[in-house]
């Protein structure tokens, strides 16, 4: 079920007026209910795979939590008996017999999303009859995060089956994320909640305005990259520059508003999901845009594998090496590099089985490490002219270097092939034709004259409210205007969505980008 | 703590270590400073930081880092 359907829309008003129907203590239960109801619209296939994630982690956690428990029973029971020494290599057995347990679990789970995954890219997917499941990137992420979180003893395992198996499959995220971590989402997801009004006024803004990027804009203007990306010989040099432009804005308006419409959803039901953005366009480096672009992928790729891997004892020794032969500079750069260099690798893998995205991944990571050594240049530019560095304009170039040059690497999403990529690049510089893109050009790419009027003023909508939101959130400040003024923003969201909104009876909208991966 | 706010002084000179207890949850220090302080505390205190002790809790203030240094080599 797609979040921009007519079935989605009905699917949320019968299970919210349920919701608050119910005795409360039902209510987790409904939802666990509903989800698997929604998951089961992808195919009932897909269940066996969910099902396995989920009693496999379940079945470890407790595992796990078990020997931990095992332990600090036996420690205290022979505390007098035991040396320090004994003490240590008794939780050094454990930790090791955890581990196994551990790695077990990690290697079926990211294994069977390897295998269903990258089937296709080894031609075997028909062969086999295999069919990449609904979310499986999203909740395989999420269960293993938790399942490490447990190992590591920041908090104790789900005993129950059935409220694990909805933290993996809880509706709103199972599609593009945001990934949860159990402790933060547990507060609410399993709580009795009564009826706010306030929690449904806000939620359904929040749907309203995800619906508003998505079939206002992101649907829009796939036609236009569309027809761009269809023909790399034909559209190269400004159409190009226009083809990034507009996949920077229908990404961001797709992402960000299918992220809207999981967080509104949630919040319907009294449940927080965490936010994914924070306003990633305005971002001064690629290494902050990186902080604020899907922050719940990135900072789970840095606890789970950039940490683990860069401060390993084994990276650790391995940089004390360096440091004899090679000197200090490359012993401290040497943990970073390497970590770095994996974690983006894998960000490019998870995002697809063909090589543009490895290319992608790894270019983000070249361009991060390069700033990184550029930071003593920076530095000493800015000692030289102090003025300079404070001014809004100096700020401004940073934001629209850091915006230009992520819509070059974003490009690699677009072609499969990475060397039409390299081509295209090229032709940026070498084929002059921006008066032919504004002399009708525009108008040979799917998109009417009216279209682009619409895009224009809904992206500057878009963008005044990504403004008014940097100090709080923008339907605080909307609710603590009058009632009048509160209902006509409302009111006119909603009409602009019926009159410009890329829809109808027999339309079905676009699956959203980051539902593919 | 003399050593550490060395270290620490060493990564990011115009900060205020000894009050900033924010350094983390204001962005001051990112993951590759963590990265390379682990590594100097490491050395420095002959000790190992465990992946699941990098919370912000123990990296927001020199104090609460000093305070895991202590803890570790405690439990060594």
């Amino acid at each position: 079920m797609h979040f921009a359907s007519f079935e989605f829309i009905l699917f949320l008003i019968i299970l919210v007026v349920l919701y608050y129907l119910i005795p409360r203590k039902w209510q987790w239960v409904l939802l666990l209910a509903a989800s698997y109801v929604f998951y089961s619209f992808a195919g009932v296939g897909n269940f066996a795979y969910i099902l396995i994630t989920t009693i496999t982690t379940w079945l470890v956690a407790i595992k796990m939590d078990k020997m931990r428990q095992h332990q600090s029973d036996y420690l205290a029971r022979m505390k007098k008996e035991m040396s320090r020494e004994d003490r240590k290599a008794y939780k050094a057995e454990i930790k090791a017999r955890q581990r196994k347990w551990l790695i077990a679990c990690l290697v079926v789970n990211f294994g069977i999303l390897a295998v269903l995954k990258y089937a296709g890219y080894f031609q075997i997917s028909s062969s086999l009859g295999l069919v990449l499941p609904l979310g499986i990137s999203f909740y395989t992420f999420q269960s293993m995060g938790y399942l490490i979180d447990v190992y590591r003893g920041t908090y104790e395992s789900e005993k129950n089956l059935a409220k694990l198996a909805l933290f993996i499959s809880f509706f709103p995220q199972l599609i593009q994320g945001p990934i949860s971590r159990f402790n933060q989402l547990k507060e609410t997801l399993f709580a009795e909640h009564t009826f706010d009004s306030k929690n449904i006024s806000y939620g359904l803004m929040r749907i309203l305005w995800g619906f508003f990027k998505k079939l206002v804009i992101a649907d829009r203007l796939f036609y236009a990259v569309s027809t761009i990306i269809s023909s790399p010989n034909e559209y190269q040099g400004a159409y190009i520059l226009a083809g990034m432009f507009f996949y920077a804005i229908e990404l961001y308006a797709d992402f960000t508003g299918g992220i809207d419409i999981a967080i509104g959803s949630a919040q319907l039901l009294g449940i927080r999901l965490n936010e994914n953005f924070q306003l990633p366009y305005f971002s001064k480096s690629i290494a902050e845009y990186w902080r604020r672009w899907h922050i719940t992928l990135g900072t789970w790729f840095k606890d789970y594998l950039f940490y683990p891997i860069s401060v390993s004892k084994t990276m650790l020794n391995l940089s004390k090496k360096a440091r004899k032969t090679l000197g200090d500079g490359v012993a401290k750069r040497l943990p970073i590099y390497i970590a770095s260099i994996i974690v983006w690798f894998t960000t490019g893998v998870w995002h697809g089985s063909s090589w543009n995205f490895i290319v992608w991944g790894l270019m983000n990571c070249f361009v991060i490490l390069v700033s990184q050594e550029c930071v003593p240049l920076y530095n000493k530019f800015h000692e030289r002219f102090p003025e300079a560095g404070r001014t809004g304009w100096y700020r401004l170039f940073q934001v629209v270097r850091t915006f230009w040059l992520m819509s070059f690497i974003r490009t690699l999403d677009l072609y499969p092939q990475v060397g039409t990529t390299f081509r295209l690049y090229a032709s940026v510089f070498t084929v002059w034709n921006l008066p032919e893109l504004f002399q009708g050009g525009l108008m040979q790419l799917g998109l009417t004259g009216a279209d682009y009027i619409v895009l224009a003023a809904a992206v500057g909508l878009m963008l005044f409210v990504s403004l008014k939101s940097r100090s709080e959130s923008f339907l605080e400040k909307v609710s603590s205007r009058p009632i009048v003024v509160r209902y006509a923003t409302y009111f006119a969201i909603f009409v602009f969505i019926l009159i410009f909104g890329a829809y109808g009876i027999g339309y079905d909208s676009n699956q959203f980008i980051y539902s593919r991966f | 703590m003399e050593t550490l706010l060395e270290i620490l002084e060493e990564l990011h000179p115009d900060v205020d270590f000894e009050n900033c207890e924010t350094l983390i949850d204001d962005k001051i220090l990112d993951s590759f400073d963590i990265v390379t302080l682990v590594g100097e505390i490491s050395d420095e205190f002959d000790i190992t930081i465990p992946v699941e002790e990098i919370v912000p809790k123990n990296f927001n203030s020199a104090k609460a880092l000093y305070a895991l240094i202590e803890r570790l080599i405690e439990e060594e």
